[in-house]
């Protein structure tokens, strides 16, 4: 057991910060082999010292990962760490040191298209201010700092930065500097606090398990500087003009996805014979062109669509069955429909679990659970409410649920127990050594649309084109 | 076991409740005999009703209960009751348009890092909507004053500041109105060192800002040691400053005992005028005051209000429970479950004691504790042993008349 306690673990991070933290490590004698970019592999072990493991996940993941236990040391963005402290004031996780790397401030900006050109302009106006945020947590931390009268959050999963000015006045985004902010067309007004590289440790581990063989390599590089928020004003810089093009206003707004859903969306679009430029191919432009002239579309990423529909940003938007399920699960009374189902981009959504769980079932889980056999049921989902949802109906109790940025499958079996995701071909599951146990729901892509925007006199001719035209592609 | 309670809250068991609802029913009367008349606003309210008034703190607004409800597709937070002032507020200016005196009991929701101090508080408030200075301030420091010489708390003090006076100091200090509104926030949030990193560029005004600020005491010392100077102050430093003395002269006049104290305005954040902060034995158990501004920030036309709360939990701590009335006449009456005569007989005296106005508790399976002042045991139709808990004394008797007799039921 002694050796057990002195194992310990690192949670380390995907992107941004990668290659300064893997010359960290091997700087300090601590290197992982395959932690690099084009890595696939997410379990590391370290060749010395012998009792040292570690794990690779995306940033915002690391500070829950170790403020839950499930990692003892932890190197992500200190924007993450303040966006879980901000809001969970009581996590259990110790920010050690800012390190020497790490670029970047996260910054609330404004269109340089808006007549306000600082925080006094912004404050001396009534407004029912629209803040998006991939960092929800700190831009309303901001929204109170400034002593906003009144606002609203769009949590964000994809670039901020697009979204003023129509979508919304304001972002709290990270950016490497004021230059490119301009660059994409916004005026910050507030620094809120530096992106450093921050070491953390969990509270557990710190009281109870001896780190310091670890935290000894790393003291040279620790640059004992405590950073958190400081909201520093950004003083205004006087006769810039805009310089990037802003589409204009269209009668109907279409929002169309990125990522994986971008490919057959594009090929289903032609096929009905909408005419995009820039939606596929190698250059994907934000604002493709389309032939219809009162027909604005603006790529996104499908996860925001069905809140952005919500909020009338956008008439209609193509994404996943999921994301609305997941969308309307949360907030019933939203105002988003399903208006056509498109039939392609079909996926299974599945609870799995590892093979080495002796359970078959969700009712087995469940049994384990009241045997005491698990103490609690640890869920990783991109689907937090989707996940939620099923868990309560299948009277599961207690669980955690650990919402992740995708890849879930990376959690099990060591940080979570169970996975609800999305599922294509089962290849990646049956790569982790998972079992499915349950199937929940099938996921195709298709059309939503805004309750008000459809209804709407104005809008609902062009609307109805649209929707005849989509439904004349469906094979 | 594991307590499944939520972390930060509290249970209120027999006995708090006793003491809780004797706090209500005093204050309750002792604010109708003054002429309020109680209200109740919803626990959920919307943030921006927090916000849009721009009078909180943001450290204060940090630690609310804010979340999305069902209904937050449209990014519209919801709180959990972080104050008892402004729903009161919002009530009022959206049913009435006359002056109103208002009491209420409620939860406030503050989140408190640790969890090992309360997160729901509880308070018994009183607001005066449309109460002018300094008539309607004098009125809530006596109505105070009587409410916890009711409950019997002893060792009460007063303490009184000006937030008014505060805010026109700072005001003084010629900083950019981000700076000052920081500096406010500070001075609100409980921050000492705010005061003394106070400097102005004039040497009087800062030697009045120390007397002011370290001033403990009564109006008449007040008028000896703090001098405002000659020249060089706003007009609404000087206008704060008389309200005050108006206060503090009528308040001696009708000699209420008090202490001055100008520093102390933790918390006082929408507060224009008089602050008063009730103690006793070292602990915080009321606060309130002049709130003129409020009502105008929410979108009504100007209008003066006042008022305070008295914290329910320290004050709970400081009450010894009182006899109630199950050790002073309540009834504990025993019987055996099996013989059904006797259980007819149970119920049927049961009955008749309770409408003569007494607690009684039947306990078949004899496992009740006997806190009563008289255990009635009823062993057949015709036998019962009464025991006074009291003196100890104990009869036996046959008929049901002895036994309502014996307990002095009318």
């Amino acid at each position: 057991m002694a050796n057990q306690s002195n194992y310990i673990k690192l949670a380390l991070p995907k992107g941004r910060l990668l290659p300064d933290t893997a010359n960290l490590l091997d700087g300090v004698g601590l290197g992982f082999e395959g932690y690099s970019e084009q890595t696939r592999q997410y379990r590391l072990k370290s060749a010395k010292p012998p009792y040292l493991s570690a794990k690779i996940f995306w940033e915002k993941d690391i500070p829950i990962q170790v403020s839950i236990g499930n990692y003892d040391l932890g190197i992500c963005g200190l924007d993450w760490i303040e966006e879980l402290l901000v809001r969970y004031k009581a996590s259990a996780v110790v920010k050690l040191s800012t390190l020497n790397y790490g670029e970047g401030y996260i910054y609330a900006a404004i269109s340089y298209e808006s007549e306000i050109k600082n925080l006094d302009g912004l404050l001396g106006r009534q407004g029912n201010w629209r803040i998006v945020s991939e960092y929800p947590d700190l831009a309303e931390a901001f929204a109170l700092n400034i002593r906003m009268r009144r606002f609203r959050i769009f949590p964000v999963w994809g670039d901020a930065g697009g979204y003023p000015p129509e979508n919304a006045e304001i972002a709290v985004l990270w950016a490497r500097n004021e230059e490119e902010l301009e660059r994409k067309g916004l005026l910050p007004l507030m620094k809120l606090l530096p992106a450093r590289a921050t070491v953390i440790a969990s509270r557990e581990s710190l009281d109870n398990k001896d780190l310091a063989s670890v935290l000894n390599r790393f003291a040279p590089m620790l640059d004992n500087r405590e950073f958190s928020l400081s909201f520093e004003e950004v003083s205004s810089k006087e006769g810039f003009v805009g310089s990037l093009p802003r589409p204009e206003l269209k009668k109907v707004k279409l929002a169309l996805p990125d990522g994986h859903q971008q490919p057959p969306t594009a090929k289903f679009l032609e096929r009905v014979g909408l005419n995009l430029s820039h939606y596929s191919g190698e250059v994907l432009d934000y604002h493709p062109s389309v032939d219809l002239d009162w027909l604005g579309v603006k790529v996104i990423r499908p996860q925001d669509m069905p809140l952005q529909v919500a909020n009338g940003n956008f008439d209609l938007a193509i994404t996943g069955k999921d994301w609305l399920l997941d969308h309307v699960y949360r907030f019933p009374s939203s105002p988003v429909v399903e208006l056509l189902d498109l039939g392609f981009g079909k996926v299974k959504i599945v609870a799995a679990v590892s093979q080495e769980m002796p359970a078959s079932t969700m009712e087995d889980v469940r049994q384990l659970l009241q045997k005491g056999k698990l103490p609690t049921l640890r869920v990783a989902s991109e689907y937090v409410n989707i996940g939620d949802k099923y868990l309560c109906d299948h009277h599961i109790s207690p669980y955690k649920l650990i919402p992740t940025w995708g890849a879930s499958e990376a959690f099990l079996p060591e940080d979570a127990d169970l996975l609800i995701d999305n599922m294509q071909t089962g290849k990646t599951m049956a790569e982790h050594n998972l079992k499915i146990i349950d199937v929940l729901c099938e996921s195709t892509a298709c059309l939503i649309g805004n309750k008000e925007s459809i209804n709407s006199p104005d809008k609902k001719e062009e609307i109805d084109f649209i929707i005849q035209m989509m439904r004349g592609g469906l094979s | 076991m594991e307590s499944q309670r939520c972390k930060g809250m509290r249970d209120l068991l027999p006995d708090d409740m006793g003491k809780f609802r004797y706090i209500e029913d005093t204050f309750r009367n002792c604010c109708t005999k003054w002429g309020y008349r109680e209200v109740r606003t919803p626990s959920l309210e919307y943030l921006r009703l927090f916000t849009a008034t721009g009078t909180l703190t943001p450290s204060r607004l940090s630690k609310a209960y804010s979340f999305l409800d069902w209904d937050g597709w449209s990014g519209e937070r919801v709180v959990l009751r972080p104050d008892g002032t402004i729903p009161i507020a919002r009530l009022y200016l959206e049913n009435l348009s006359f002056p109103a005196r208002f009491f209420y009991v409620t939860d406030i929701f503050a989140f408190e890092q640790t969890g090992k101090e309360n997160r729901e508080r509880w308070q018994c408030g009183v607001e005066f909507l449309g109460g002018a200075s300094p008539m309607a301030d004098v009125e809530l420091l006596l109505l105070a004053h009587e409410l916890l010489h009711s409950l019997g708390i002893s060792g009460v003090q007063l303490r009184l500041s000006h937030a008014g006076l505060a805010k026109a100091l700072v005001k003084e200090l010629g900083l950019s109105p981000r700076d000052e509104a920081r500096m406010l926030g500070r001075i609100l949030d409980g921050d000492w060192q705010a005061w003394k990193e106070a400097k102005s560029n004039n040497l009087e005004l800062d030697k009045f800002l120390v007397s002011l600020v370290n001033f403990k005491g009564k109006l008449s010392d007040f008028l000896k040691k703090v001098k405002l100077p000659a020249e060089g102050t706003s007009p609404e430093l000087e206008s704060n400053l008389s309200n005050f003395i108006d206060i503090l002269r009528l308040l001696d006049d009708l000699k209420c005992d008090y202490q001055i104290d100008i520093a102390a305005i933790h918390g006082f954040e929408y507060y224009t005028g008089i602050c008063l902060q009730l103690f006793s034995r070292g602990e915080k158990i009321g606060g309130g005051g002049r709130y003129d501004e409020l009502l105008s920030l929410m979108g009504s036309k100007s209008m003066p209000a006042c008022g305070f709360a008295i914290y329910v939990d320290p004050v709970i701590k400081m009450l010894s429970l009182k006899e109630d009335e199950r050790s002073e006449s309540g009834v504990l009456l025993r019987g055996d479950e099996k013989k059904s005569r006797v259980v007819e007989a149970c119920f049927s005296l049961a009955q008749s004691l309770r409408s003569a106005g007494r607690i009684v508790e039947l306990d078949f399976a004899g496992e009740s504790v006997a806190d009563y002042r008289w255990v009635v045991s009823v062993s057949g139709e015709e036998s019962f042993v009464i025991i006074d808990q009291k003196s100890g004394e104990k009869w036996e008797v046959r008929t049901l008349p002895q036994v309502v007799g014996i307990l002095g039921v009318d």
